[in-house]
């Protein structure tokens, strides 16, 4: 009888490494087509459309991009704390929060028709998505807390704060009851980069950010303490690293990163606070960051690529009259198959059978 | 006791009676050493599948058998990946939850609005007439009936069995239960499993007798509010019921404040039992450090003979 | 074997290991007969472990062949081999903490069906633990247990499970010396009803005390098997090394200074709450070396924590320099110039994945030197890593390496390196040489001696009394969380240190 083991690989294999997400990614694509296929749909239609969509085209390629600036952004908010070995899932609330926040500045303040109000918004969409993360943070750090469960449970709250607002005291009155908020007055709308396209300013910020993140866990004394605590945290406190600061800090940095998410996505592309702001960034988030190997710089591409798939299912919403929930389908899939190659590259697959000649 | 009081309490026993399936199943898996946070995506696969199942074949007890497996079946993605893959197990139950509700999401478009004959309250005889204990605990859904039975079972087997032994060695101290001939892989694969029964058992209670209907997205949480109850409940089936009932009771407090046309708006009602969930969770966490009690002590940890 | 002589209990044949990386076992041929204690010695990493693990069933080996009383047998799990007698007691206790004693015991008996009884298995369990003179309580916690009870427990499990040959792995590591004797005495009467014992270890002086016969390991290969009664404590160290040990470091006197570290009766708890020390006062002087001897589980733990600002005492006080040091935090204490050797090299004392480079400067990175403001110059720390390596012999493919790829030897080098280069005038070394090999041990000594004789004021927790006895100036006895006994070195004796270890104080 052959019986399947798994053993540790002395070093992990570098091309297996390398091999093991594009395996995952054909796997999982294969995966979908099955489940696909299974309710009644031509896979292969899908699939074609799936790609052409995000790059058959310069709209096609622009919505991409436009669809990567929040996902850079969220999947930054989830890398840095799982850096130190925090897990924050909760980067849709605090996108949510940021949102509320710039709707705050740039509806209700006399700052929404100033000159500054993109700045202030953006800076209010970032201290909002903060404070969001650090009530969990806190709770984690003096109370040891799992922040995996606080900060997820707080989505569910902002998402209702939302509600609250928009069908409540934010509620446009030249809105005919729809549970919206007053459009953005015109000073408070973030200037597209590209005329025609709805690419935006966030676009800057992002990349500005991934350098940023990138610089401070290699080039700093900050980083360094990141590292050693995502490394081994008994070391750090042996080494008389303060974990307490540590934690509330990143994970402030990281709600502000998902805040301002928030904050350009209201601004830029919905223009006034309402549902469906975020199609679950803050959940694909955790695939991008995993994806991306926790590295800042690798985020963008994952980033890319994850966007496009958010385009696709866009386009088959439309084409074919999937709900956007099969991007998520997909997305669950390409994590499973992306885990389990992981294994294969650090561990060997071996069979044992009975073979002559050994007596084992 | 005011009628109003009773009510209120027999509604909490309702809307516990999903969290408390899927806080039971939770702790059999982390019990035996395996975090499983993909509770949410197990949950609504199984209320769909039970849903759907139930619109097909009129029989909702059908229903529950095929929520069972559609929960289990997905559990055995994550027991896959984490037992004999050893994959990060936070990464893999989140990869679950996304997996599950997207599944279901796009499964389940042809069914939203559609009835389905559902469980009816069932009066049980002669102890639906108790004083105040009758109609709260004996005038309910089959289910709830069956999560009576379920309480005692966990326990027993937890404490007064062999299996109950090799799953707390299996999660304590695996090296310790290999050694002592403990086959740990097929332990852990049994009780991620169970949690993924019972996980789908407790989201089809939503589809099928708590509501009759199929919502995307209708456990609006409650997977994820499973695994603070198990800390709450400190890994006990027991503490569970305590927990569950106390959140149903939170639950239906709310939903209650919304009908007797309360001016609280009703989304910060909504926001409640998230809340509550949050503050149970700091003094839970509080308890078990003083009290030294602690998960598991292998929970989340890969285990392997050479490791 | 003489014809016509039954076959001996176990027969291991040809057998061979690999892991990545590492040939645990090569063609070993070793055997044991009923009734036998064989001593199966050797280094750290001969292979000792590996080959009785592959006994018991835990591994399986490349090649090779085992029989067991004439028959082969091939065993695909711990369980299997307990099915056909054999029993093994590692070093870290096979016993699930949270579980009781008569719950561990059921755990290890397969078959006794679903339901489990435990009044009945408690009873049976106290009784055969009177017969073989080992008092134990079978509804306490395991981790409520000491550790020469838990081996105790151990030991009891095996035998319940009916085993005939019983395999333990450097089971004296953690006893005294009037427990060890304990643990001999009920191996012989063991033996004497017909069991077959093995006893993996490394400590000479044991084997010959109870061994019938010895075989030795190097590097995974077998060196030799001899008759206990052939053999000398040289002759089979000559085997184990390979060449003759040093068994002696030249030793400067050195005039000691003024106290770098006052402890004033300490009080604190252990992580379970329970009492660690027990009002504890101790001065370690600048230029001496104070050795903390004791069995694990004593308070050591507790009382370097202190130390090192990893723990806040209940009651007393710490004074680091002069300065009242009471429950600062660990930057604090590093500030105050105190070295830490800790006891868990990878899990505590680097951060495996970064590079030897990044661990280098794991304290240090804070200082000017190494960058500006917030920024780190990571060419400073790569030269200072160069310097470092050259200075200490530390073996990497480079600085980038990361830690975990290294040696246990060189990785504490690589631990020496950084806390003694930044001249600490308190260094607090935590069984500093445990699982190193001899050359590396005589690196670790030969540091200290230098740093004592530099002025560093040394305190050395260990559980070897002859690395205690080789490096210290005074010796202090730690028991039940107070010390027993305060001795210059060259007045005290193994056998009053063993004493004491055990809680009788000197006479």
């Amino acid at each position: 009888m052959i019986r399947l083991r798994v053993e540790r690989r002395a070093l992990p294999s570098p091309w297996a490494s390398a091999a093991a997400p594009v395996l995952a990614l054909a796997a999982a694509l294969l995966a979908g087509a099955v489940m696909l296929a299974i309710a009644g749909l031509n896979p292969l239609t899908a699939y074609v459309d799936l790609v052409s969509d995000p790059f058959g085209s310069v709209f096609g390629w622009t919505e991409t991009i436009v669809k990567t600036i929040p996902l850079i952004l969220t999947g930054l908010a989830v890398l840095l704390p799982a850096r130190m070995r925090l897990w924050n899932i909760g980067a849709e609330g605090q996108l949510q929060c940021g949102a509320i926040a710039a709707t705050w500045v740039a509806v209700w303040t006399p700052l929404g028709h100033s000159p500054v109000a993109i700045p202030a918004l953006l800076l209010a969409g970032m201290a909002a998505g903060a404070l969001w993360c650090l009530i969990p943070a806190i709770l984690r750090a003096y109370l040891s807390v799992n922040e995996t469960i606080t900060t997820l449970l707080m989505n569910y709250i902002a998402l209702l704060l939302v509600d609250y607002l928009i069908y409540g005291p934010w509620q446009d009155p030249a809105g005919r009851g729809f549970p919206l908020s007053a459009p953005f007055p015109p000073a408070a709308k973030l200037p597209l980069l590209i005329p025609g396209t709805r690419v935006h300013l966030g676009l800057v910020l992002a990349l500005a950010a991934v350098a940023a993140t990138a610089f401070v866990l290699n080039r700093t004394r900050w980083g360094l303490e990141i590292r050693i605590i995502g490394d081994n945290p008994r070391a750090a406190r042996y080494a008389g690293i303060s974990l307490v600061r540590n934690i509330v800090l990143v994970m402030g940095v990281a709600g502000a990163l998902a805040g301002l998410a928030g904050a350009s996505e209201v601004s830029a592309i919905a223009g006034r606070l309402e549902r469906g702001i975020s199609p679950g960034y803050g959940y694909t988030a955790i695939l991008v960051a995993w994806l991306a190997r926790l590295s800042p710089l690798a985020i963008v591409l994952v980033a890319l690529l994850l966007g496009a798939l958010f385009v696709g299912g866009d386009g088959l919403q439309i084409s074919l009259g999937l709900p956007i929930a099969v991007v998520y389908m997909l997305q669950g899939l390409i994590f499973f198959f992306v885990l389990a190659s992981e294994t294969l590259a650090t561990y060997r697959l071996t069979a044992r059978g009975r073979s002559p000649g050994r007596s084992w | 006791m005011s009628v109003f009081t009773i009510a209120v309490l027999a509604a909490a026993v309702r809307a516990g009676t999903p969290v408390l399936f899927a806080t039971l199943g939770e702790i059999f898996a982390e019990r035996a050493g395996i975090l499983n946070l993909g509770v949410e995506g197990m949950m609504l696969v199984g209320a769909l599948a039970g849903f759907v199942t139930t619109v097909r074949t009129g029989n909702p007890w059908l229903g529950v058998l095929a929520a069972g497996a559609a929960g289990g079946a997905l559990s055995l993605i994550h027991a896959l990946l984490c037992v004999t893959l050893r994959a990060n197990q936070v990464a893999s139950g989140l990869a679950l939850t996304i997996f599950g509700t997207g599944l279901s999401a796009s499964l389940g478009r042809g069914y939203i609005g559609v009835p389905a004959a559902g469980f009816h309250p069932t009066p049980l005889p002669g102890l639906a007439r108790l004083p105040v204990l009758g109609p709260v605990l004996f005038h309910q859904d089959p289910l709830v009936y069956l999560s009576y039975l379920l309480v005692p079972a966990a326990w027993f087997v937890l404490y007064r069995t062999r299996w109950g032994l090799e799953i707390r060695a299996v999660g304590e101290q695996p090296e310790a239960a290999d050694a002592m001939g403990v086959d740990v892989a097929r332990v852990r694969y049994a009780c991620v499993a169970t949690g993924g029964v019972l996980a789908g058992i407790g989201g089809t209670f939503l589809s099928i007798a708590y509501t009759s209907m199929w919502i995307e997205n209708m456990t609006a949480g409650r997977g994820w509010i499973a695994v603070a109850l198990v800390i709450f409940a400190t890994w006990d089936p027991l503490r569970a019921v305590v927990g569950a009932y106390l959140f149903g009771g939170v639950n239906a407090l709310q939903l209650n404040l919304q009908a007797a046309g309360t001016r609280l708006p009703i989304y910060l009602l909504l926001m409640t039992p998230y809340v509550f969930t949050i503050i149970v969770l700091v003094f839970a966490t509080r308890e078990t450090a003083r009290k030294r009690l602690g998960a598991p002590a292998a929970l989340s940890v890969p285990y392997s003979r050479t490791g | 074997m003489t014809p016509g002589s039954p076959p001996p209990r176990v027969e291991m044949r040809g057998i061979t290991k690999r892991f990545p990386g590492v040939l645990a076992n090569d063609a070993v041929d070793f055997d044991v007969a009923a009734g036998e204690i064989h001593a199966l010695l050797g280094e750290n990493g001969a292979g000792k472990s590996t080959l009785m693990k592959i006994l018991y069933g835990f591994y399986e080996p490349d090649a090779g062949e085992i029989r067991l009383g004439g028959v082969p047998r091939r065993f695909r799990s711990p369980r299997d081999a307990l099915r056909h007698g054999i029993g093994m007691v590692f070093q870290q206790f096979m016993l699930v903490p949270s579980l009781s004693v008569a719950q561990n015991v059921l755990l290890s008996l397969p078959g006794t069906g679903w339901r489990i009884d435990e009044r009945t298995a408690a009873a049976q369990l106290a009784a055969q633990a009177v017969r073989y003179g080992m008092a134990i309580d079978p509804a306490a916690r395991v981790w409520q247990l000491s550790v020469g009870e838990q081996q105790r427990v151990e030991i009891l499990k095996l035998l319940a499970g009916g085993a005939e040959v019983l395999i333990l792995d450097e089971p004296t590591a953690v006893l005294t010396p009037q427990e060890t004797r304990d643990l001999f005495a009920t191996l012989r009467r063991l033996a004497a009803e017909g069991r077959a014992v093995v006893l993996i270890t490394h400590k000479l002086a044991e084997v010959t005390a109870v061994a019938d016969r010895i075989t030795v390991l190097r590097h995974g290969r077998r060196v030799g098997t001899v008759p206990a009664a052939d053999a000398t404590a040289r002759s089979l160290a000559r085997m184990m090394v390979g060449r003759e040990t040093f068994d002696h470091l030249h030793r400067d006197p050195v005039t000691p200074g003024s106290a770098a570290v006052e402890l004033a009766d300490l009080w604190a708890a252990n992580d379970r709450g329970l009492p660690a020390l027990r009002g504890v006062s101790l001065t370690v002087r600048s230029g001496e070396i104070v050795g903390l001897a004791g069995v694990a589980g004593n308070g050591q733990r507790e009382l370097g924590e202190i130390v090192a600002g990893l723990r806040r005492p209940s009651r007393g006080r710490v004074w680091i320099g002069g300065r009242d040091r009471t429950g600062a935090s660990p930057f604090e204490v590093i500030q105050s110039g105190v070295g830490h050797i800790p006891e868990d090299r990878l899990g505590v004392g680097v951060a495996p994945r970064l590079s030897v480079a990044d661990n280098l400067v794991l304290k240090r990175y804070r200082e000017p030197r190494f960058g500006r403001g917030p920024l780190l110059d990571g060419a400073a720390v790569a030269a200072h890593a160069r310097q470092l390596i050259a200075e200490f012999e530390i073996q990497t493919p480079s600085p980038g390496t990361p830690a975990r790829a290294l040696s246990g030897g060189n990785l504490q080098r690589l631990i020496l390196a950084r806390e003694i280069s930044a001249r600490p005038r308190v260094i607090l070394a935590f069984h500093p040489t445990r699982g190193l090999d001899i050359s590396a041990t005589e690196a670790v000594h030969r540091l200290l001696l230098a740093e004592r004789r530099a002025g560093a004021a040394v305190l050395l927790i260990s559980e070897d009394l002859d690395e205690i006895l080789l490096l210290s100036d005074r010796i202090a006895v730690i028991f039940g969380g107070a010390l027993i006994g305060v001795t210059e070195a060259r007045e005290a004796s193994v056998e009053a240190l063993g004493l004491m270890m055990g809680g009788q104080p000197a006479p």
